[in-house]
């Protein structure tokens, strides 16, 4: 997943970047256990989606679709295996995250501190959105909402997650 | 292997990896009824195709088995028409055992009470070819005891007498005959007269006093007097009493107490030995006629 080819997609000119071996891993694997562990001391961290900001900038990143829906899945179902939900709820939400973030990396330059703002408040919302629908149609949970405010505030709060972490993780990028 | 294109390859992934989720949580969510979401989806999905297949299949056998009804119906009407043909004939059959049976009781009930009447059923075999003539022929002769001039009877009342014997048949003369008679009364009166056959249905009843009160529906039984029948035997009813202006006796027609058309059993009186035995030791009566005679005229017997 690290060794990723010069991408040839419908925007040629966008670099793809390529990473060093294990970070992709890593990365995931702290997002899954910050994010369990967080919430469990500070309630602040309740708004935190820290497995959508590593699946999201690496579908970014890449901009490889199918790597990226790949590796949505991946996260998702790790992250609904470590919590109550039904494997696959996170897991849909994050493929649809991990693919369409991919596919717009490929279009669009995602690097800028705002475009990565707008962007991680957009797929939050996203995000929310697919996992409200999956609950409503295959859970039949129809008290859930496509919009409330906890999601707004998380949205703008994992947004400006997303600007810190998103250079830090450019740092493990292999120079191209 | 189906060459997918490139292009197109990430959403065909994208579509694969996203049903194979659904799928793993249809497999893990239960709906209402706990059942669980994929056997609901795989129910649904599959229970049209039943029914069409159901439907299908219905349908098939259905057609085929009305064709086949159909030839077969043929068949199953004649079967079932000679079947209920053959019921029909065993029906009658047993309808004619039972009416016997019935018959055969009513004679066997008539023999227990009139023990002290020593008697012998017979069948009756065939009649007279003679169409003048009211003739029977029994199923008893001579080897059996029967002899001529013994009276002959049903339970319903008397038929006739023995005309001839031979060895294992006899001849009766019925009632109706214009030969035949028998002694008798009217039960209310106590009247005596005679009650001869004129070759018809009906009997008449001779030598009854244009004096006499005879109303119709009056029973008529035999007085004893002719030596062949025991007393008060039904002999028949008064059916009309008229006076006859042109001599001093009523003319009345008496309905036969037997069914002479319709006989099959009948009873044989065995009593003509008795009766003479009883004559013999009655001196008086010594210079009776002969019973036929006294059938004939039995007011001459008195």
């Amino acid at each position: 997943m690290e060794n990723t080819e010069i991408y040839t997609g419908p925007e040629p000119h966008i670099e793809v970047h390529k990473y060093y071996a294990g970070v992709v891993s890593i990365a995931v694997l702290l997002a899954l256990v910050l994010q369990a562990f967080f919430p469990v001391h500070f309630r602040w961290a309740n708004y935190l989606e820290l497995p959508l900001l590593v699946t999201l900038y690496f579908a970014l990143s890449k901009r490889n679709p199918s790597s990226g829906l790949m590796l949505g899945m991946v996260v998702g179902l790790l992250q609904d295996s470590l919590s109550r939900t039904p494997l696959g709820l996170y897991g849909i939400a994050k493929t649809l995250v991990g693919f369409l973030g991919s596919s717009i990396g490929a279009r669009v330059d995602v690097e800028h501190p705002i475009a990565r703002f707008l962007l991680t408040v957009g797929f939050v919302f996203f995000h929310h959105a697919v996992f409200t629908l999956t609950s409503r149609i295959l859970l039949a949970q129809h008290d859930e909402k496509y919009f409330t405010v906890p999601v707004l505030i998380a949205s703008i709060v994992n947004a400006f997650i997303a600007i810190g972490m998103f250079p830090f993780l450019d740092r493990f990028r292999k120079p191209s | 292997m189906i060459a997918i294109p490139s292009r197109h390859r990430s959403l065909t992934l994208l579509a694969g990896v996203i049903i194979a989720q659904v799928l793993l949580l249809a497999v893990q969510i239960k709906r209402a009824g706990q059942v669980r979401l994929i056997r609901v989806w795989a129910v649904e999905m599959v229970s049209p195709l039943q029914r069409l297949t159901s439907w299908a299949i219905y349908g098939v056998e259905h057609g085929w088995g009305g064709y086949v009804g159909l030839r077969r119906a043929q068949q199953d009407n004649e079967a079932l028409h000679a079947e209920m043909d053959r019921l029909k004939v065993r029906n009658a059959e047993l309808e004619g055992r039972a009416i016997e049976a019935d018959r055969l009781a009513g004679l066997l009930n008539f023999r227990e009470t009139h023990r002290e009447v020593p008697m012998l059923a017979a069948r009756v075999i065939g009649g007279s070819p003679d169409s003048g003539s009211l003739l029977v022929y029994i199923s008893r002769g001579s080897r059996d005891g029967i002899r001529r001039d013994m009276g002959v009877i049903t339970p319903d009342g008397v038929v006739g007498k023995i005309i001839a014997v031979f060895p294992d048949t006899a001849q009766v003369l019925l009632l109706g005959d214009k030969d035949s008679g028998v002694g008798a009364l009217l039960a209310d009166t106590r009247t005596q007269g005679p009650v001869k056959g004129i070759g018809e249905p009906q009997l008449s009843l001779e030598y009854i006093s244009n004096d006499e009160k005879v109303s119709a529906g009056e029973a008529v039984l035999t007085s004893g007097q002719d030596r062949i029948f025991p007393k008060d035997l039904p002999v028949g009813t008064v059916v009309e009493a008229t006076a006859d202006r042109k001599s001093p006796f009523m003319k009345i027609r008496v309905k036969p107490a037997a069914h002479l058309d319709r006989l099959e059993e009948v009873l044989v009186l065995l009593t003509r030995n008795e009766l003479e035995m009883k004559k013999a030791a009655d001196p008086s009566s010594e210079a009776s006629p002969a019973p036929a005679n006294a059938a004939k005229a039995p007011a001459k017997t008195q």
